[in-house]
């Protein structure tokens, strides 16, 4: 079933959808940046990226791109129940990638807690919750890509029965 | 606090951490686990040491199982700016920490109450309370025990050096050829495992000293909750006038050093470089993104409170248009 573009996360709301995109993509590179890699692959000797190859700042950038998706998730979910669900209905490909988004967001939630002063998780939770946070994380955008290949959106309108 | 009520609590501490180790086997948060481990820290009192290195024997000597026995030649790896790090055949070196060598004395020639002398000052990780390898590990291949010990798992390390590159002391060192990168891809992922000070974690769980604190002829070190260990930096401080190191660095450590000079004193006197760490204040790491991941939680608020905001306005629009 194919859903237009009017039926997106974000639909109807162009500067919402800029952030989303935004935040996503700046999350989904500080991510791929906490592992040793921009500089061993020269993505920091790209001039204006060296910032890339200095674990704090990425670390800080992507708690600041995952609050501002926790803010736009909360508003999409809500907005949804008090209003979006009247005229629209989440597809089955929305669920999917709800499924997915919601295993990084919680296992991103665990890490973020493991690293405040004073909290501590066992070693083998530790790893799993990292292995498991990159896992969920790659596999959301692989199916985003696909799923913008095969133009399928979050949301179809509501159709009555006559 | 004398030698006999430290080495009590300490064994006090050791029997509930080797409860803890049995516990952590379980892949469950240790939050959730009963447990009344106390944090231990470790006391160096600078004045004490004379440099014999009878404790970086020790460390040697005791650590010598877990040290990486690499397979050669090293696969090759891309690009070429990846460089082989390999001491294995250098193990006999003392002088800077290496993946063979966990602890190393520091020489520092200052004056003294007006005298000039060389102190020697033990240096190791400092197991930091929140230590930021642990906390920026990709891979939960470094964390913290509940008893303050810091530790590598040598079983999932790739040897990416980020701890190092993250750690205000530049402690953990890199050892190519060896660890789970030569099982994945090892020309383009990885470099090996990084090895540092485990404050011999499995002594402890056994309920013994740490090797460095178990030999040492002028009992320099010593360990025990770190409150107990903090009381008595601090009075030995007051008693000599002197100075602590340890303390607030990085916001808080585990090892916590004694001098009777400034350590910007031995700071300037040591010598520092690869594999050689300074004595300058470090502030906290991770201060910045603890701060802000305590921010976190006002932006979903912020989102349910928008998403409210928008449906009443659009109510109120609705229900006047009607009117």
């Amino acid at each position: 079933m194919k859903t237009s573009n009017q039926t997106g996360l974000t639909a109807g709301n162009k500067a919402l959808r800029r952030v989303f995109i935004l935040a996503m993509a700046l999350t989904a590179f500080t991510g791929f940046g906490q592992m040793p890699i921009f500089k061993r692959y020269y993505i920091s000797d790209i001039p204006g990226m060296a910032w890339s190859a200095d674990f704090y700042a990425t670390h800080f950038l992507h708690y600041l791109g995952a609050s501002v998706l926790l803010g736009l998730f909360a508003y999409f979910i809500l907005d949804y129940i008090l209003a979006g669900r009247k005229q629209f209905q989440l597809t089955p490909s929305a669920w999917f990638r709800i499924i997915l988004m919601a295993g990084i967001v919680g296992t991103g939630i665990l890490r973020v807690f493991k690293n405040m002063p004073d909290v501590l998780f066992s070693p083998a939770f530790t790893v799993f919750i990292d292995i498991s946070h990159l896992g969920f994380a790659m596999a959301y955008l692989f199916t985003a890509l696909v799923l913008a290949v095969m133009k399928r959106g979050w949301l179809r309108k509501v159709s009555y029965a006559v | 606090m004398d030698g006999k009520i430290s080495r009590r609590s300490f064994l006090k501490g050791g029997l509930a951490a080797a409860g803890a180790a049995v516990a952590s086997s379980l892949p469950m948060p240790e939050a959730v686990k009963a447990s009344s481990v106390e944090e231990l820290a470790t006391l160096i009192d600078v004045r004490k040491c004379i440099g014999c290195e009878a404790c970086v024997e020790a460390c040697k000597e005791v650590n010598e199982p877990k040290f990486p026995e690499p397979k050669k030649p090293f696969p090759k790896m891309y690009p070429n700016r990846v460089k082989v790090s390999d001491w294995s055949d250098k193990r006999d070196v003392m002088d800077r920490l290496t993946p063979y060598n966990w602890l190393y004395i520091q020489e520092a020639s200052v004056k003294v109450n007006g005298k000039e002398e060389t102190l020697t000052i033990p240096r190791r990780c400092m197991h930091c309370q929140n230590p930021p390898c642990a906390d920026l590990c990709p891979w939960g291949a470094a964390y913290k025990l509940k008893n303050g010990i810091t530790r590598i798992n040598s079983d999932y390390c790739l040897g990416g050096s980020k701890c190092k590159t993250v750690c205000p002391w530049h402690i953990p060192q890199r050892q190519t050829g060896v660890g789970l990168y030569l099982d994945l891809l090892p020309a383009f992922a990885g470099n090996g495992v990084m090895y540092k000070c485990d404050r011999c974690y499995n002594r402890i769980a056994e309920g013994k000293l740490p090797a460095c604190i178990d030999v040492c002829p002028e009992d320099v070190q010593k360990i025990g909750p770190r409150d107990e260990i903090l009381k008595e930096a601090h009075a030995i401080q007051k008693e000599i006038g002197g100075y602590i190191y340890g303390e607030k660095e990085n916001g808080g450590t585990n090892t916590i050093y004694v001098s009777p000079v400034p350590f910007e004193d031995l700071n300037k006197a040591i010598e520092t470089g690869s594999g050689q760490p300074d004595l300058e204040p470090v502030k906290d790491s991770m201060a910045q993104a603890d701060n802000l991941a305590k921010a976190m939680v006002i932006a979903p608020i912020a989102g349910l409170a928008a998403a409210a905001a928008k449906f009443f306005v659009g109510a109120r629009k609705s229900m006047g248009s009607e009117e």
